[in-house]
């Protein structure tokens, strides 16, 4: 009884700081718009409210927040296991070239298309999410480090592919031919752009949500990431957990990248990384990496990121802002001993009056 | 065949090795700051995101003062800062400082296009701003001796700087006390709390040093041989100290060399740009190059972990 309502203060107190993190980052943004700009009541309105303005604007928060539950899923597990892998980024863009290329070079019925562009990206993404874990489990190499500079290369790999194979000479910018009609994951919704992404995307999570919290190897890797010491005793093979996690976590960024393609391109053209896998940093922060909020946290950036798109459009602040509000809400919610006095008076008062009892 | 003579051609080149003293000036500040922070026990993922804003307002500061030095005096200034903010959240609030690092990447990435927008109303490069570059210098007697004189003369004040910076990291390791405290609190803090040193005092000056290093490699590459800014011009070479600077182990000596096999392989990519593999491959190396150094790095250190293990247990 009393462990439970010691966990519930912990929770309520997460959502403090959640909230609190919250009111900063969004008082520092008002902050800042009001002492650049000419015409702030039209930015803040536009940042907070244009994604709600019309049909069209509310579905686009939904269509992208589509690659950032990938990424934001990815890791979730990653970061549950203890580890620091960012090739998420690798995994994501390799996936998506790997798509493009089934997406141009096949002709598959409609429907059968997209989930082999799907399946394949599923398996690059998953050896691209391996090597940092078996370079970690076999030589001591650590994740974070050699995931940065892998990221790299499979980047240029990607771009070498997609230049060798699939390029339009014709198309004037950086741009691989035209998909094939069948590769489409179709609409969802008519007069939107929102795809059948959307449901792959919100199943992911909830398998996902399963394997962690009801499923042998999901107490393994919480077993793992929250005390390594003990794992080890009772019998858990460290070494394979943590290579299965970030094959994982590998395969679901390289479906976001196939699901992205799939969904919303007809041809591929990133010329830089897309930076879902850095946005999913503070996804899986927001949803204090769990599953089950990461669609939520999700939403919660891309509606940020559609309203700073309509803001930048509309009035003369700049999307970008948009990455010093993520860099703020990130800083203060991961700050364990941000808010600490309030933490401190709720456990006083909580032992006075277990000692009333 | 035809690349290995490629290769072979370029080698014999005293211009290549010049440039990679050049290209590897900016990761070599940057890896001595790694190797402070890290030596104290904090690892400053920051430090891509503190060249890039440094980069930014040594820029900025050198347009608006027309003074170059003043410039780097900001860069060095803005590096202090970042670094100190990844103090206060990581010792101070007792954040995850990877997770904190990211932040400021992020900060760092779209802040810098967000100012360089309200200064100059562009977004790609800040062509537009009259910001100065340092002077390069060419070296008295040396450059004078054939291939040696053209190697090492006529670099850019930062390189000879940071060649400096290389002995008096060393030195501060080895003579200054300053130097062991960050060595001491890095490998066992509780004994230098118990002898009333103050950990985290250390570990701010650690990572305020680390900050400002990486503000002089960030000013390099801004105000070095190309003179502007662009977004996102550090590509990565934060991340890649990280790398050189866990092959040095803590030894700046081991830390040039680590910052040279980068600049070799950059400068190496830069020359073969024209030959007959395909560009990508030539861009990806420098980073499959680190990336296995460090491995095989990893790999050799626990080997002897686990022979010295053995050799205490035989005893």
């Amino acid at each position: 009884m009393s462990r439970k309502g010691s966990k519930n203060n912990i929770n309520s107190f997460a959502l403090l700081r959640l909230m609190v993190a919250i009111l900063i980052a969004v008082g520092i943004t008002v902050a800042i718009i009001f002492s650049i700009s000419k015409e702030p009541n039209a930015a803040i309105y536009n940042l907070f409210l244009g994604p709600l303005q019309s049909k069209r604007h509310f579905f686009n928060v939904l269509e992208s927040s589509i690659p950032l539950i990938f990424t934001g899923l990815a890791l979730s597990i990653v970061f549950k296991s203890g580890n620091f892998s960012m090739i998420a980024d690798g995994a994501l863009y390799m996936g998506g070239a790997i798509a493009a290329a089934i997406a141009i070079k096949f002709a598959l019925p409609v429907g059968i298309h997209p989930i082999v562009m799907i399946l394949a990206a599923a398996v690059v993404g998953a050896v691209i999410g391996s090597i940092p874990a078996i370079l970690k489990v076999k030589y001591h190499a650590n994740e974070l480090v050699t995931s940065l500079m892998l990221n790299n290369v499979f980047f240029f790999l990607g771009i070498y592919l997609v230049n060798k194979y699939l390029i339009d000479r014709n198309a004037g910018t950086f741009a691989s031919l035209k998909y094939e009609a069948t590769s489409s994951l179709g609409n969802m919704v008519s007069g939107t752009k929102l795809h059948y992404g959307f449901l792959i995307a919100i199943a992911v999570a909830i398998l996902l949500y399963i394997l962690v919290y009801k499923t042998k190897f999901g107490y393994e890797i919480r077993l793992v990431g929250s005390n390594s010491e003990f794992a080890k005793h009772a019998g858990i093979n460290i070494g394979k957990v943590i290579i299965l996690t970030q094959m994982l976590a590998g395969a679901i960024a390289g479906i976001g990248g196939a699901v992205e393609q799939a969904g919303m391109y007809n041809r591929f053209n990133w010329q830089d990384s897309p930076s879902y896998a850095w946005d999913g940093v503070i996804i899986t922060i927001l949803a204090g990496n769990n599953p089950k909020f990461v669609p939520i946290a999700a939403f919660f950036l891309g509606y940020i990121r559609v309203g700073a798109d309509l803001m930048s459009r509309r009035s003369d602040v700049q999307n970008e802002l948009v990455a010093i509000v993520q860099a703020v809400l990130i800083l203060f919610i991961t700050a364990e001993r941000f808010l600490a006095v309030v933490k401190q008076r709720q456990e006083s008062k909580k032992a006075l009056s277990s000692y009333g009892e | 065949m035809e690349l290995i003579l490629d290769i072979l051609n370029t080698l014999t080149l005293p211009e290549f090795y010049f440039a990679m003293f050049r290209s590897a000036t900016p990761v070599l500040l940057t890896t001595l700051g790694a190797i402070i922070a890290s030596r104290s026990g904090s690892s400053n993922i920051a430090l891509e995101g503190t060249m890039l804003m440094s980069a930014f307002t040594g820029v900025v500061v050198s347009a608006f003062t027309q003074n170059a030095w003043i410039g780097l005096l900001g860069a060095m200034i803005t590096g202090f800062l970042m670094s100190n903010i990844l103090a206060y959240f990581a010792l101070k609030l007792k954040s995850n400082i990877i997770i904190s690092g990211i932040a400021l990447n992020t900060f760092a990435s779209g802040g810098t296009i967000f100012f360089l927008y309200l200064i100059t109303g562009e977004k790609g490069a800040s062509t537009s701003l009259h910001s100065l570059k340092l002077p390069s210098i060419n070296l008295p007697i040396i450059e004078d001796i054939p291939v040696v004189g053209q190697i090492l003369s006529g670099h850019h004040v930062l390189t000879y700087i940071a060649l400096i910076l290389v002995v008096v990291v060393w030195a501060m390791f080895k003579y200054t006390r300053l130097g062991m405290h960050i060595r001491a609190v890095g490998e066992s803090p509780e004994a230098m709390e118990s002898v009333g040193v103050s950990v985290k005092k250390i570990k701010y000056i650690a990572l305020s040093l680390s900050g400002i290093l990486a503000g002089m490699g960030g000013a390099f590459l801004s105000m070095g041989y190309v003179g502007l800014f662009s977004s996102g011009m550090t590509a990565g070479r934060g991340y890649i100290a990280l790398a050189t600077q866990a092959i040095a182990a803590g030894n700046a000596i081991v830390g040039l060399f680590t910052s040279l096999l980068f600049g070799f392989c950059e400068s190496l990519s830069n020359y073969l740009q024209g030959a007959s593999i395909p560009l990508q491959f030539v861009q990806l190396m420098p980073y499959l190059m680190i990336t296995i150094a460090y491995t095989c790095y990893c790999s050799h250190k626990h080997k002897q972990k686990l022979k010295k293990q053995r050799l205490m247990q035989g005893e």
